[in-house]
């Protein structure tokens, strides 16, 4: 009876939400957001070219692709470079560390855009040594400029994500491992990277996005990427559409790329949650 | 015949009437570059950090509109290339202000000064960093911290003024220093508008001289003394703010 009695009564409905200060700034910075979108979406439908379209479209996809290419390459050469220079951060030899100290400071403390210039412009100074090298066909090309500027920049950041990772794994796995009579090498392979590289995967998701970010400047010195190609289709047309296009471009990569490394994430601490 | 010795001290002399302040030198020019570069990242610091406070602020507020519309302002400008920011900021508020005048019946040529708008591109990027900075600062201190400010009767301005603003800044610090040093290093990308900052004095002299690694090194140089010198103030900055911390 009780029970029944009790399951008859009925709930006061909610109270509606009151429009507190907060809630009609908050309305009214949304509702700026919608009409900003609107009038993006109504200026591109405006704007609409089918002959432009055509022209610059290939040209936008040949510099995505050369976007991709070096970025791509430069994370990779420089996650090789990183591994010694984040060993030799902690050797216990000053004449290993302070040089990778020094490294990681410079290439951490200074533009990409001064380095980049450093490389492609600076280098021309030694020409005629290069030449004698053998060598000048490499800095003599924009594309391979950017690409050791990049790499050069992104080891310094990369050997400190390492460092501090390896660094964050206590030390008593190292120890137990030890005691197991496990070799150090395979020791760092299968038991301290695993659990560093859980530590590591998010600064190493913003370091590929700020490469992205970053690679726009090798437009500067005449490497057709995605941001060089926008350029140049900018002088152009002096159509204000070419720079919105590309604007949508890099927020589709890098918010992509943002949802995957969250999803890896969610996915390799599955272990760690409760 | 010259000895190696006498080749270098010519070369260094070279160097030095380079660099020298006289009218045939380039030290005046990269100086007055250095100053660009300074005021710039010095006139962006207080609009970025007043827009990432509030917009720290607003994301975690209990109001989702208001979470919603902050959120959609960091997405967008962490995930524009720095340069693409500036690009439309720069041509889009040239675009913009010259559709008004001609909608207004004005027939001018508008220039948008690349000072004014190097600093709202590098403001928006920098306070969308900086709100994410305070957000994790804001988490850090305890809701009890709050309840304590109004049990003894201040007004949530008061609360947030006295009591939650100074543990917060302390927080933020170390992450507001990294904002800075990015921030000094993301001036470089203001020359390409146009302004004189370092990195375009110096490719001046660089392609006059012919000497470029000298003039991008000697650029290179500048920047890593202006982070050093950055964070030997932030380390007082640092020790000021803990100063009723280390009271026993």
């Amino acid at each position: 009876m009780s029970t029944a009695s009790r399951l008859d009564v009925i709930k006061p409905p909610e109270p509606s939400r009151a429009w507190t200060k907060q809630r009609i700034v908050g309305y009214f910075l949304v509702s700026l957001w919608g009409l900003a979108a609107l009038g993006l979406i109504i200026f591109l439908v405006r704007a609409w070219n089918p002959e432009l379209f055509s022209r610059y479209a290939p040209s936008y996809f040949s510099g995505l692709i050369i976007t991709i290419q070096l970025v791509g390459l430069s994370l990779l050469l420089g996650a090789l470079l990183s591994l010694p220079i984040a060993y030799a951060r902690d050797a216990t030899s000053k004449w290993a560390a302070w040089p990778s100290y020094m490294y990681v400071y410079f290439f951490r403390g200074t533009p990409l855009l001064a380095q980049t210039f450093l490389i492609y412009y600076g280098v021309g100074s030694f020409k005629s040594p290069l030449e004698a090298l053998g060598l000048w066909w490499f800095f003599r090309d924009a594309w391979y400029c950017a690409l050791l500027a990049f790499t050069l920049n992104t080891a310094a950041y990369q050997a400190e994500i390492l460092r501090g990772a390896v660094k964050s794994v206590p030390s008593g796995q190292w120890e137990g491992a030890d005691s197991l009579g496990l070799p150090r090498l395979l020791t760092f392979r299968k038991i301290v990277l695993p659990q560093a590289l859980i530590v590591a995967l998010r600064p190493y998701g913003n370091e590929i996005i700020l490469m992205i970010k970053g690679s726009a400047i090798v437009a500067i010195i005449t490497v057709y990427d995605l941001m060089g190609e926008t350029r140049r289709a900018y002088s152009r047309t002096f159509d204000f559409q070419t720079y919105l296009w590309a604007a949508i471009i890099y927020l589709a990569i890098v918010e992509t790329l943002r949802n995957l490394i969250e999803w890896i994430e969610r996915r390799i601490t599955r272990h760690l949650k409760r | 015949m010259t000895c190696p010795i006498d080749g270098i001290a010519i070369e260094m002399d070279r160097f030095l009437s380079l660099l020298s302040f006289s009218p045939d030198g380039w030290g005046d020019e990269i100086a007055s570059g250095l100053l660009v570069t300074v005021s710039l990242a010095l006139a962006t610091l207080p609009f970025g950090l007043a827009a990432g406070f509030f917009i720290a602020l607003a994301k975690q507020s209990s109001e989702p509109s208001l979470r919603l519309a902050a959120n959609i302002y960091t997405t967008i400008f962490r995930g524009l290339p720095e340069l693409l920011t500036l690009f439309l900021v720069f041509y889009g508020a040239q675009l913009g202000v010259q559709q008004l005048a001609s909608f207004l019946g004005i027939e001018t040529a508008i220039e948008i000064n690349a000072f004014v708008a190097g600093m709202v591109a590098l403001g928006a990027v920098f306070s969308s960093y900086a709100s994410e900075v305070f957000l994790s600062a804001f988490r850090a201190i305890p809701h009890g911290q709050y309840e304590g400010g109004w049990a003894v009767g201040l007004s949530s301005f008061q609360t947030m003024r006295l009591i939650i603003f100074p543990q917060l800044v302390r927080l933020a610090l170390p992450g507001l220093s990294n904002l800075w040093l990015i921030l000094l290093k993301d001036t470089a990308l203001v020359s390409v508008i146009g302004l004189s900052d370092i990195i375009r004095q110096v490719g001046i002299a660089a392609r006059v001289t012919r000497e470029a690694f000298l003039f991008f090194g000697i650029a290179c140089l500048l920047y890593l003394a202006l982070a050093m010198l950055s964070s030997v103030v932030f380390g007082y900055i640092e020790r000021w703010a803990r100063r009723t911390e280390d009271v026993k």
